[in-house]
């Protein structure tokens, strides 16, 4: 219940410091030096937040279809032997350093948003991918064998039962991605990407303080609500199955 | 009705090891036949040869002299009921969703389902109305069992198959189970084989029992002729020397050897077991035991009927 009430709460102020950034000035005040403005003012930031959440709500979709697509994939008997070289693409995606892909990609890419989808789009793959797996090969042995023992094609099998059972973990799967992908975003700022890096890294170049807590405060809280939005829906997702959590 | 099942010669080889060797053998039309042997032994094997869950090295399933290969697997698998050991009821589907799984496969219709669902539920004494929309997790073991069988039964097979159904319900829930199984097999007339270990259970459902061991079929007869002459010291080993004459005696039921005359005390049921009879004789510490509709069985005829041929052949 506190929970709740928290969660509301930090929903509210998120909203009124968007909507009326200016009104909150007296908060960031102590922070500022050398009367330094408190409140960044260059961009609306409730216009960066949208492309912000935009960018990140693309690149998690995206990541999520292509990571689905290859645990499916492997975890057929025909595409069994490719699971080796998934797990490889996946962990190598995660391990790759976002900024070393952005500095890869601007050339070919050009400034924007672009670079920054793609960074996005790799470090977002393995969590999905992952759980996918874990979901998809790890139902009940006697739901399965009853499952083919009925007569449902292995395509039934898999849109009927493996998916809906794994719903869950591919959820929580899903959870870290945003949530990594949330963070991340920021620095596609350095590459003209519209996002509340932005805030961050002018904070960062004219010393003001005030700028890099409040980009960091609104990413923060945005992170917080969106992941207890996906265990609220994982959580949904699984007493449908029957699974308690 | 029920159609005549035929297994000619039906082997499983992995590599190059036969985990089914070489069985033949016939089920008739509306009879259970079961499957019994230690773990191992090949009986699950055989059962998942019949619906091409495992695919035979070589040999044949006829269903009503029409060999199954013809047919795809998964095609083959929607004419056949399959209930297996923890029912695998698929956790998120209810009930109803549940029971309706092959019939949609089947394209029957809406209407077509849900009388067949809540004809079921009923069969199976569970209310239709009360457990139609309830979700799998949500029954007890016993009633995740029932509804596991109704599934299987639901688009009227002509044969069912189960593996251990029983095996993982507490020892009254089981008998309560068994006897339901059979009254519902003998009302529908469906044709069922059933694997188990437990050579109890195959007495007392089985009107054939098939023993195998180390993939080989190594007897197929009715109970009494698998209790009284076991081909091999292996069934005798599985049959239990202890329990031999007690699975003999549950064979026959009470009125089948009543004869004329009195006894005191409560009388039991006429289709109660001579196992109970006796049961019923040295708890009360009686000779005779009266039974319902008249007539009584004795301790000496039901000392006769615990090893008749067996003693006579020894």
């Amino acid at each position: 219940m506190t929970g709740r009430l928290l969660l509301a709460a930090a929903v509210l102020f998120l909203l009124a410091f968007l909507l009326t950034p200016t009104s909150f000035a007296w908060l960031f005040q102590p922070v500022t030096r050398n009367n330094a403005p408190a409140i960044y003012t260059q961009t609306p930031l409730w216009s960066l937040t949208l492309s912000h959440l935009a960018l990140v709500a693309v690149a998690v979709i995206a990541s999520t279809v292509i990571a689905l697509v290859l645990a499916v994939l492997v975890t057929r008997p025909a595409g069994r032997e490719f699971l080796p070289l998934a797990r490889t693409v996946t962990s190598v995606g995660q391990t790759f350093p976002p900024v070393a892909v952005l500095a890869l990609a601007v050339p070919v890419m050009g400034f924007g948003a672009g670079p920054t989808l793609v960074a996005l789009f790799l470090y977002g793959l393995l969590p999905v991918f992952e759980n996918a797996l874990a979901g998809l090969t790890g139902q009940p042995p006697q739901v399965a064998e009853a499952a083919r023992g009925m007569g449902l094609t292995p395509r039934q099998r898999l849109t009927q039962i493996d998916l809906p059972l794994a719903l869950p973990v591919i959820l929580g799967g899903m959870r870290l991605t945003a949530v990594i992908s949330l963070g991340t975003a920021t620095i596609g700022s350095t590459v003209a990407a519209k996002t509340l890096g932005e805030v961050i890294i002018a904070g960062l170049l004219s010393s003001n303080t005030a700028f890099v807590l409040q980009g960091g405060m609104v990413v923060g809280i945005i992170a917080v609500l969106l992941h207890e939005g996906f265990q609220a829906l994982e959580r949904m997702a699984a007493a449908r199955t029957g699974l308690n959590r | 009705m029920s159609d005549m099942i035929e297994i000619r010669n039906l082997t499983k080889r992995y590599d190059g090891v036969a985990a089914v060797d070489d069985v033949s053998f016939t089920v008739e039309a509306g009879q259970i036949a079961a499957l019994v042997g230690t773990s191992g032994s090949g009986k699950t094997t055989l059962l998942r040869m019949i619906n091409r869950l495992v695919e035979p090295t070589s040999g044949q399933v006829l269903i009503d002299a029409e060999d199954t290969h013809n047919l795809p697997g998964y095609l083959l698998r929607r004419r056949i009921g399959y209930a297996i050991q923890g029912h695998g009821l698929f956790p998120h589907r209810t009930v109803a969703q549940n029971i309706a799984t092959v019939p949609r496969l089947l394209g029957w219709t809406a209407d077509q389902i849900r009388d067949r669902v809540d004809e079921l539920l009923t069969l199976f004494q569970l209310d239709p109305a009360a457990f139609r929309d309830r979700m799998p997790h949500e029954l007890s073991g016993g009633q995740q069992q029932r509804v596991g069988v109704a599934r299987a039964l639901a688009a009227k097979p002509d044969l069912l198959l189960m593996d251990e159904p029983f095996g993982a319900l507490d020892p009254v829930i089981r008998a309560k189970a068994q006897d339901d199984l059979r009254h519902i097999q003998r009302q529908l007339g469906t044709t069922l084989i059933l694997v188990t270990h437990d050579m109890e259970e195959a007495v007392t459902l089985g009107d054939r029992i098939a023993v195998m061991d180390k993939g080989r079929l190594v007897q197929y007869g009715p109970p009494s002729e698998i209790l009284t002459a076991p081909a091999t010291p292996f069934v005798r080993d599985l049959i239990g020397m202890r329990e031999r004459p007690f699975h003999l005696l549950s064979l026959t039921p009470a009125h089948a050897i009543a004869v004329d005359g009195d006894a005191p005390g409560a009388p039991i049921a006429r289709d109660a077991s001579l196992r109970e009879a006796l049961a019923e004789c040295l708890w009360s510490g009686r000779s005779a035991v009266p039974v319902e509709g008249g007539g009584i069985v004795t301790l000496a005829a039901l000392q006769a009927h615990a090893a008749p041929t067996a003693r006579a052949a020894e």
